[in-house]
């Protein structure tokens, strides 16, 4: 969950692919040009081949992970294998090229793959949710702070509690977990590896686990016929000549030395996960440990190691939710946390039009909410009629009165209201504008214009500090002025 | 690959069919949608109870109400229910499946459907039907949950212009 400021986010995911779909120029040809859903994708993924291919955004650990496998592989298979085939078998370099491929073929498969990625709640269904959950807290004062969002479920006698997710705007489901690195919630969520470059997740898990079962296999196979090679050459000819006729041979063996431990250990580790049926997430919280409590049980597990094993590594494999490849239907609602502007610059053009449209209600709403608590609109209204960006003062007023009455309801639904919530519920006092950088003084003045969004970061309105808004105020409408 | 693709052509003609009278199905509710306005939605939640399977709660929301019987609704959740349980069922043709993949290194999906895929499509062509025979006719509509994450059963109630605005 996040309740600090987010780093700002670069437009990454329309660098690549550019041939196949090409970014928007204007936003008024988008009636001309169709987007794929990857392309307004609100988690921080990167997608190749025109939304075939999904990862993590940092892919640097993955690419040394391919490295390191292919450049031990290949120093065995030009090395050692020659020797080991003329001397013992053959059998071996073909049983090592089947499990090098099997390995890389898994480590593909997990790296490219949704790990199980739930889409984010569109704007009614967050709707929906909030106007349950207040139900259920009931209404409190302005300064009366909700308790945390929960919802208990009993599972096979089992008590579990469903935890609300900010930035997707949904309960999530059993197991799942929301990963800070790919900012998505991943249904029976692992963890994410680095390594693969990717969050391990329901879809995943399979493959990921035979990437490190068949790659502990491989580097053992590997150590040992680069030992056996190194040690039937020296009963020839001698230990350093033997060394100095492949030199490779100590490369690998240092590398695999190394990779035995910590592979082979991760390897087991996982088994016994698989077993019990839990995920790490769940083994490192210690969720359905004894130490909880005596009757703290896993309610998922099938009660024999037989039936989860074949359930995780060979049970159906759930279709992606994401849907990366369709294409976004004009009339289709957009989920809640894009109207937030996290994923597109102010000042590029791409899928901007709902985000400016959004960022400049709350603007307005800001603005306006300001104005009733100060004089100050009312004194002067010359400062708003000179702005390009807001209608002259008899408009102003009227959503202005229409606020007035509603306002004591306004501070209490702020710090939970979605962007989509406070859209429905100004609807009728839109503005268009293009310009919001005036909205983040009411926020807090350090923020930047591309950081800036409003959902979950707008810290609590307190009509305490009013002085403190009166003074945000006059500083925003003194800037609106001046454009 | 052989019999797996004359499967798949197979499968594609069919897949087609379906698409096509999806479509037309599609075109005639969308007419249904732009022409009536939209009163509300109304979300069926995900039910829990029975662990991570894809299971919605059959429980009446109370503004369908006025709207439709409670047991039609009650047996349309029902099969979709068992439907879905239907995909997710462990057993030894999901066994087979699994193990057949694997050992072709999941290449064998480039060619047929995993099993999951294929009740995903009788679900729609469910969804589809039940729009048509009984939900529009009273004015609602219900959206694959497959299109909202399989987290919801997403019933839009248009409004009843025939009788009067609510």
């Amino acid at each position: 969950m996040h309740l600090g400021i987010d780093e700002p986010r670069e437009c990454q995911y329309n660098q690549i692919c550019t041939h196949n779909s090409s970014p928007m120029e204007t936003p008024h040809s988008k009636k001309r040009k169709v987007k794929r859903k990857w392309q307004i994708f609100p988690g921080r993924n990167k997608f190749y081949c025109n939304g075939r291919i999904m990862m993590a955004k940092q892919t640097g650990v993955f690419y040394l992970t391919i490295v390191l496998i292919l450049v031990t592989s290949g120093l065995f298979f030009a090395f050692d294998c020659p020797f080991l085939a003329s001397n013992l078998t053959p059998a071996i370099p073909a049983i090592g090229g089947v499990l090098f491929l099997f390995v890389i073929g898994m480590l593909l498969r997990a790296s490219f793959s949704d790990p199980g990625v739930l889409p984010r709640a569109t704007p009614e269904e967050a709707a929906d949710v909030e106007r349950q959950i207040d139900a259920a807290n009931g209404a409190g004062g302005p300064g009366y702070r909700p308790p945390p969002r929960t919802r208990e479920v009993v599972i096979n006698g089992q008590t579990v509690k469903l935890k609300y997710c900010f930035t997707c705007k949904i309960f999530r489901p059993p197991r799942a977990s929301h990963c800070s690195l790919c900012d998505n919630c991943v249904e029976r969520f692992d963890h994410h590896c680095p390594w693969v470059g990717n969050c391990v997740g329901k879809r995943n898990y399979r493959f990921f686990y035979l990437f490190i079962l068949s790659l502990s296999f491989l580097t053992i196979f590997i150590f040992a016929f680069v030992i056996t090679h190194v040690i039937l050459r020296s009963n020839r000819t001698g230990f350093l000549s033997a060394l100095k006729d492949s030199p490779a041979s100590v490369l690998e063996v240092v590398v695999c030395f190394f990779s035995v431990w910590s592979i082979v250990g991760l390897s087991g580790f996982h088994t016994y996960l698989i077993s019990s049926n839990q995920t790490t997430n769940e083994d490192i919280k210690g969720s359905w440990s004894t130490k909880r409590g005596k009757d703290n049980y896993n309610p998922y597990s099938y009660g024999n190691i037989l039936t989860n094993c074949c359930a995780a590594l060979c049970g159906p494999l759930p279709p992606s939710l994401i849907d990366r490849r369709g294409f976004v239907q004009p009339d289709t609602p957009q989920p809640a946390a894009q109207s937030n502007g996290t994923n597109t610059c102010p000042t590029t053009q791409l899928q901007s039009h709902m985000c400016h449209q959004d960022q400049c209600i709350q603007s307005t709403k800001f603005v306006l909410q300001a104005a009733v608590t100060t004089p100050l609109l009312h004194a002067q209204p010359i400062l708003l009629g000179g702005g390009p960006v807001l209608q002259p003062k008899p408009s102003v007023g009227g959503p202005c009165s229409a606020l007035g009455p509603g306002q004591p309801s306004l501070p209490s639904s702020i710090p939970g209201l979605s962007c989509g919530g406070e859209v429905l519920a100004l609807h009728d006092s839109e503005n268009h504008c293009h310009h919001h950088l005036h909205h983040q003084h009411f926020i807090s003045p350090e923020e930047t214009p591309c950081t800036a969004h409003l959902g979950h970061h707008m810290p609590l309105y307190d009509p305490a500090s009013q002085d403190s808004l009166h003074e945000d105020s006059v500083r925003g409408l003194v800037k609106l002025s001046s454009v | 690959c052989r019999p797996f693709k004359s499967i798949s052509v197979f499968g594609c003609i069919k897949f087609i069919k379906y698409e096509v009278l999806a479509l037309w199905q599609t075109h005639s509710l969308q007419d249904l949608r732009q022409q009536a306005a939209i009163a509300s939605k109304v979300f069926v939640q995900r039910d829990y109870t029975s662990g991570t399977i894809c299971k919605f709660q059959t429980k009446f929301p109370s503004e369908l109400e006025t709207r439709i019987e409670k047991q039609q609704f009650e047996e349309t959740v029902q099969t979709l229910n068992n439907l879905y349980a239907e995909a997710e069922k462990l057993g030894g043709k999901s066994y087979l499946e699994g193990c057949l993949a694997c050992l072709t290194a999941y290449t064998i999906f480039l060619c047929m459907e995993t099993h999951y895929e294929k009740v995903l499509k009788k679900i729609a062509k469910y969804i589809q039907e039940q729009n048509e025979k009984v939900y529009a006719p009273l004015g609602l509509l219900l959206t694959d949950p497959i299109e909202r994450g399989l987290r919801v059963v997403e019933i839009t109630i248009f409004e009843d212009r025939s009788i009067g605005s609510r």
